[in-house]
């Protein structure tokens, strides 16, 4: 993004709040809360360095004012920016720009979501649209199914190539020990679960649990003298494309294609030097739609890209190596999860799942109906 | 004061018409209606009648998880605007991208008829002839 210095900040700290279906009686704000607490333990700052928060949950209207009270602070900046499941990733560039402008230090980024334990009708109220409720879209999945189908007719993306998807984040998942899903899944098993919105059956689509977390961004000077190597953002951007998918300008064209083309301007990189790519995985056509807007594959050859496990582990390039929301964690706004994976693989924290000499991440963020995109580069201190 | 343009839009459907707005600035059809033109920016917004004609753009079966499946569709409009709609009069699976559609009003019947405004759905125009 213009206007914003490549490795300008660094993420320093980063931890999941308990996940999956946490302690009953669990707000949202307790597991920003637990997130932050462990994040700052990640790095070895304290609640009394943190000056900026950036937050964004769907059960609190004003969830920075219920954070700063139960966190017992005053941020100087603050920001709840909320536009889907992305929403995170516009927070690291709003951050980013913060710490440069010096209206902050230490920026702490939070979510939490207790969608499983209240329920999604609770978790998530539905708007009326008097051009769209009439019809019962069942949302999101059917305006997700009406972009693959568009996908399908113009490139000829099959379901299987669909459902590879599916079954490549379900075998990072079992790499993965904090993974919801704990048994292997087969192609057919994904074709023959349950139909919710042709062509997705619900094995297509992306958990519903609980979940929350916190990463923390500082200042390059102030990141070199913490706990562990800081993760540099080396680029961010950003956009817009509509709101509901019948505004969505091409159904086979996401704005993940302007995103991506800011932050790898900014990050002066390319695709091809890409080490780790988490993608935000609500349906199983998004990595394919993701695949080929960010340039890791041309527009239309997404399916053909997943086939034969080029995205599983061992595979040429990987994706969502945490299982993804499909078969890790999908509490309902995913994006911060994806940045927290890929903090974890630049520092080598991961395991069986661990991918070598991991250099550069991409950490791709979805909101709404693929609505709203935003794309974040990060680094290793060798990449500034 | 000023009436909603959905007040405007309903009115159309309830005389059986699709109405949908037109930008003599950017010259280009403009849905749902709007207070604000989405290309210019300009307020001047003209009402205009659609021909009734489409094609199906997109298309999808939702399974509820109780009742029938069922289509749910976006629709391109021969006047060049989109919207959500559904295909009816065919299964919901032989619902087709490509597929040429014709508008009808569909008023809502039963215990709630009255509460629930009309609204447009589409069926295969070859049926028309």
């Amino acid at each position: 993004m213009t206007g914003l210095q490549r490795g300008g900040a660094a993420i320093v700290g980063a931890a999941e709040s308990d996940l999956g279906q946490v302690g009953e009686g669990l707000n949202p704000i307790d597991l920003m809360a637990q997130g932050i607490a462990r994040a700052l333990d990640d790095c070895g700052l304290g609640l009394g360095d943190v000056d900026g928060l950036l937050c964004a949950s769907t059960q609190s209207r004003t969830s920075g004012l219920s954070l700063s009270e139960y966190l017992g602070i005053s941020p100087r900046y603050i920001d709840t920016t909320i536009l889907g499941g992305s929403s995170f990733m516009f927070h690291v560039a709003h951050a980013v720009a913060a710490i440069q402008l010096g209206l902050c230090e230490v920026a702490v980024i939070a979510y939490g979501s207790t969608q499983r334990s209240v329920g999604r009708r609770q978790a998530s109220v539905r708007e009326v649209n008097p051009f769209e409720t009439p019809y019962r879209p069942f949302l999101p999945s059917t305006a997700y199914a009406l972009a693959a189908s568009r996908h399908m007719h113009e490139f000829g993306t099959t379901r299987e190539q669909m459902a590879a998807v599916a079954v490549a984040a379900r075998q990072w998942a079992l790499l993965n020990p904090v993974a919801w899903e704990k048994k292997p899944l087969t192609i057919p098993e994904v074709l023959n679960a349950r139909m919710v919105s042709y062509p997705f059956t619900v094995r297509d689509i992306c958990l519903v649990t609980d979940g929350g977390g916190a990463i923390i961004l500082t200042t390059p000077d102030r990141a070199r003298s913490l706990k562990k190597p800081p993760v540099y953002v080396l680029g961010c951007g950003q956009a817009i494309t509509h709101a509901n998918i019948s505004s969505m300008p091409d159904l086979t064209i996401t704005g993940a294609l302007d995103s991506g083309r800011q932050a790898y301007a900014m990050a002066g990189l390319t695709a091809k030097d890409i080490d780790v790519v988490e993608l935000y995985d609500a349906f199983t056509i998004n990595p394919i739609l993701f695949l080929e807007d960010l340039g890791f594959c041309a527009k239309g050859e997404g399916g053909r890209f997943v086939e034969d496990g080029r995205i599983a582990p061992g595979g040429e390039l990987p994706v969502n190596t945490n299982g993804g929301g499909l078969s890790y964690c999908h509490p309902g706004m995913y994006g911060l999860f994806l940045l927290i994976e890929a903090v974890r693989q630049l520092r080598g924290e991961c395991g069986d799942r661990q991918i070598d000499d991991a250099e550069t991440a991409i950490a791709h963020g979805n909101g709404g109906v693929l609505s709203s995109q935003s794309t974040v580069i990060l680094g290793t201190p060798a990449t500034v | 004061m000023e009436q909603s343009p959905l007040a405007i839009y309903q009115s159309h459907l309830d005389k059986g018409e699709l109405a949908y707005q037109w930008s003599p600035v950017a010259e280009r059809a403009v849905f749902y209606p709007r207070l604000v033109c989405p290309f210019t920016g300009s307020t001047l917004l003209e009402w205009r009648v659609a021909s009734g004609l489409g094609t199906v753009h997109a298309t999808t079966v939702t399974h509820p998880q109780q009742g029938e499946p069922y289509n749910v569709a976006l629709i391109d409009c021969d006047e060049g605007f989109r919207l959500m709609s559904r295909v009816e009069d065919i299964a919901p699976e032989a619902v087709s991208i490509g597929m040429r559609v014709r508008f009808r009003v569909h008023r809502p019947s039963g215990d709630k008829a009255g509460d629930e405004p009309a609204y447009p759905v589409f069926f295969p125009a070859e049926a028309a002839a």
